[in-house]
């Protein structure tokens, strides 16, 4: 069992290569982003992260980003890759051959360092959106609520969200209203909506309805095509604008709470 | 800016946002909502390592299910080095913790009739691992984390790396932590401190581990004189894909899939773990434990029946039978992850995989409610060694085990920290210069620093060390001189150079500390794997073949002296009801 292994060990046995030009940005040191090149082995499985790896191991210790699971579920390493906001850890160098690969933090966010974003606004907007069970009749002790395998299929992929920021940094409403509440945000308040457990479909209305909530979408979509779990956002702003659109007809009719 | 200065005081700090520290924290603003708490953690509680689970969790759920059989696999699947005390508190409480989790939103799977659906796991003789499909950390750890969302008060300290914990006179009092973004070394006081910061696989080279899992809570611990239990016993994973280390479930095993050898032959029969059937059986060939599969793969390496790779010899995990339908319900990941990462799809062809490091039996010795000697000083999940696991833990008993001991270690806290007043003047002057202390040694002795040695140079090293000495096989000699060149290892760390001096997110600062704490790791490892002349669970001594009741029906502690020193002494193993027998498996 002491076969050489991992990426240091792949690297020497590489010949071709591929350059990445990678965003940098020191607050320290640097008035605003600048480029930086470097030359890295091209092989057939190793990911952007992997090229990432091998510079921060080889060849620059002060480049910084981040990264954990490299299996796609932390949701750690979202970056733009060729324009594209991308997992790293998912997107492979082979794909840009033979390059080079521009790496850029996500857009739409405050960059803290290198490839390194703030996400503190998602962060702040994810609890005004409640993603959690609402409902008043709660005793563990009898038993499980009932959830047919139809009822969990209704919002499970809703619930496949990572947080990777990828959607946040492809819409171009957040881009340009911060104040939106975003795809992520409101995907994972629809996900609690369409859970049969859930009580509190009207409670996250209420919140979402407000002017910045949800209007801002303009269904361009972007955020579901660059989602790399498969949780289409855009159909979840959807379903929320027309049931919101619903509720505010009804709020006209009726006095509040009688519906 | 004042360096090391104190930013806040608690009453209760998790240490870790992972399953563990939420489901403490959401226990105790629960049921203690006048106590101020915290959780740190050096990622964001969504990135934490519970999201990578895959297959399950168990808990007794089933109406031909009981307690007792649980209890029972789990004491033998730990080769007897459970705690049994333990073991009944841990398999009496799961299904509860399971059920709260479904109570708070976790898409487990189901039945057709709606109610909670199990699977199949190794070394379990029924079925009782509740599951979201295969996906059951992540969609754990997201419930969690949006449940904990609730409690407005709690408060989170995102990307803040601990660095030190605070002791004084066998009583904790807080910790020193960098805030990542900032570059600034912050003091944060607590009356308790719940370390849940996960495992250290990345002591070794080829892990399903994340990268952050560097043992950092069992090294903040064995510094602040804390001892280390049972670091022997490393969890080999039969199923890792090579090249990555990607965790293919035991899942897969347990819906039905085969372990084949070059010749397409059902190797485990070979290995006393039952004869082959074509539909799976409990406690048997491919549903045996972790310990004994991996072993029998590499029994096939060693006859020369095992497929070669550029990235070492597998065997074949064989899915196709299962048909698409099945894997896509029950096992979407997979597919998902050989598609993009082995650019095979298992519905046509099968998976080559090794076994590799994937959990830490051994950790931070605690009591039954994640009690350490320090005063204050809690642990819980893979950091902790309680001990459920013994020798071997069982697939699906670690989910569970976040959740019951995460719980457990939270309501002992919240009791603790009701009684304690203020800390004294004196004590108050102690904590501070300690804090001064460890602000020069961060900002001195490491930021910007100019050194001859590097650390992804020194971590390849220590890695490949570990994997030599302490594998799947081990032996006295190759634990001596993985030993010895550990101790190089760790003079040379003394001249580590950091070329990063910018403040904000110095992941080479970082990196550099998290070497230090796994090397404190690898070397409790190594002494405790020495010390340990007997195979029992997942220490396989090539040199003393046989489990040894009589001298080692015992865990091993490892603590540090003020000089660094460490030291092993031996604790009784609590037998209860279930006296020592062999395991057996498919007979």
């Amino acid at each position: 069992m002491t076969v050489e292994i991992g990426p240091q060990a792949a690297a020497r046995a590489a010949e071709e290569s591929i350059t990445i030009e990678v965003t940098r940005y020191d607050p320290d040191s640097d008035q605003e982003l600048r480029t930086q090149s470097y030359e890295v082995p091209l092989r057939k499985d190793w990911t952007v992260l992997d090229g990432l790896n091998h510079v921060k191991d080889t060849i620059d210790p002060t480049l910084s980003y981040r990264w954990s699971c490299r299996m796609g579920v932390c949701g750690s390493c979202g970056m733009n890759i060729q324009g594209q906001p991308s997992l790293s850890c998912g997107t492979f160098l082979s794909d840009f051959a033979p390059g080079p690969v521009r790496v850029e933090p996500l857009a739409n966010f405050p960059v803290v360092r290198d490839l390194v974003v703030d996400i503190n606004d998602f962060m702040e907007k994810l609890p005004k959106v409640k993603p959690w069970i609402i409902r008043d009749d709660v005793d563990v002790h009898a038993g499980e609520f009932l959830q047919t395998p139809a009822e969990l299929d209704a919002y499970t992929q809703f619930s496949s969200c990572i947080n990777c920021m990828l959607c946040y940094s492809a819409c171009p409403v957040y881009g340009l209203d911060p104040e939106f509440t975003g795809p992520a945000a409101i995907a994972l308040a629809e996900r609690y909506n369409l859970d049969s457990r859930d009580r509190g479909a009207r409670e996250r209305l209420d919140v979402l309805i407000e002017r910045e909530g949800l209007w801002g979408c303009t269904f361009v979509g972007e955020c579901t095509r660059v989602c790399p779990k498969h949780v289409d956002p855009a159909s979840a702003i959807q379903r929320y604008k027309l049931k919101a659109a619903q509720e505010s007809v009804r709020a006209v009719l009726l006095p509040r709470g009688a519906g | 800016m004042s360096d090391g200065g104190v930013v806040a005081a608690h009453d209760v700090l998790l240490v870790g946002g992972g399953a563990a520290g939420l489901r403490a924290a959401i226990g105790i603003s629960e049921s203690n909502p006048e106590l101020d708490i915290a959780v740190i953690s050096k990622v964001y509680p969504m990135r934490s390592h519970t999201v990578s689970a895959e297959g399950g969790a168990a808990g007794v759920a089933g109406e031909d299910d009981t307690i007792e059989e649980h209890i029972y696999d789990t004491i033998s699947g730990s080769d007897w080095l459970g705690d049994q005390d333990a073991i009944e508190a841990f398999v009496n409480e799961a299904p509860r913790e399971l059920l709260q989790l479904e109570h708070w939103g976790c898409p487990w799977s189901r039945q057709p009739d709606g109610r909670i659906a199990v699977r199949a796991f190794g070394g379990m003789k029924k079925k009782r691992t509740w599951f979201a499909a295969d996906k059951t950390g992540f969609h754990l750890l997201h419930t969690l984390f949006q449940t904990s969302l609730k409690y407005t008060t709690l408060r989170r300290y995102d990307e803040w790396f601990v660095t030190r914990l605070l002791v004084d006179e066998g009583r904790v009092h807080g910790v020193v932590a960098v805030e990542l973004a900032t570059g600034e070394i912050h003091t944060i006081m607590a009356k308790a401190v719940v370390l849940a910061t996960g495992g250290c696989g990345k002591v070794f080279p080829f892990t399903t581990n994340a990268n952050i899992n560097t043992g950092d809570g069992m090294a903040l611990a064995l510094r602040a004189g804390a001892p280390l239990k049972d670091m022997e016993f490393v969890q080999y994973h039969p199923t890792g894909l090579p090249f990555t280390g990607i965790l293919i479930t035991e899942a897969a095993r347990a819906e039905g899939g085969w372990l084949l050898n070059k010749d397409g032959y059902r190797f485990l029969q070979d290995y006393d773990l039952g004869k082959p059937t074509p539909t799976p059986v409990l406690r048997s060939m491919e549903l045996g434990p972790r310990d004994r599969v991996s072993q029998a793969i590499v029994g096939e390496m060693q006859k020369g029946r095992t497929i070669d790779t550029p990235y070492g010899p597998v065997v074949h995990l064989d899915l196709r039978h299962l048909g698409a339908k099945l894997i896509d319900t029950k096992l979407p990941f997979v597919r998902e992850l050989c598609l993009k990462y082995e650019r095979i799809d298992p519905v046509k062809e099968m998976i080559p995989v090794r076994p590799v490091v994937h959990y830490m039996m051994g950790g931070v010795h605690t009591d039954i409610n994640g009690a350490t000697p320090v005063q204050g000083l809690y642990a819980a999940g893979e950091t902790a060694c309680v001990s459920i696991n013994g020798a071997n833990r069982l697939g699906s008993n670690s989910l569970p085990e976040t959740l019951v001991f995460g719980a457990r270690a939270g309501r002992a806290a919240a009791a603790y920290v009701q009684s304690l007043g203020e800390p004294s003047a004196t004590t108050q002057d102690a904590i501070r210069a300690q804090a001064d202390d460890e602000v020069r040694r961060l900002r001195a002795e490491l930021m910007g620093r100019e050194g001859s040695e590097k650390v992804p140079q020194l971590r390849e090293q220590m890695q490949h060390t570990m994997e030599g000495a302490a594998g799947i096989y081990r032996n006295g000699p190759d634990i001596a001189a993985g030993s010895q060149k550990l101790a190089e290892l760790r003079e040379r760390m003394e001249k580590i150079g950091v070329a990063d001096s910018s403040r904000a997110f110095n992941t080479e600062l970082t990196a550099a500390l998290e070497l230090a704490n796994m090397m404190d790791v690898a070397e409790a490892m190594l002494i405790s794997a020495g010390r340990r002349e007997e195979s029992r669970g997942a220490h396989q001594r090539t040199d003393f073949t046989k489990r040894d009741d009589e001298k080692f029906l015992m865990h091993q502690l490892v603590h540090r002296n003020d000089a660094g020193e460490l030291g092993i002494e031996q604790l009784p193993v609590t037998i209860t009801r279930w006296p020592p027998g062999e395991r057996v498996y498919g007979r």
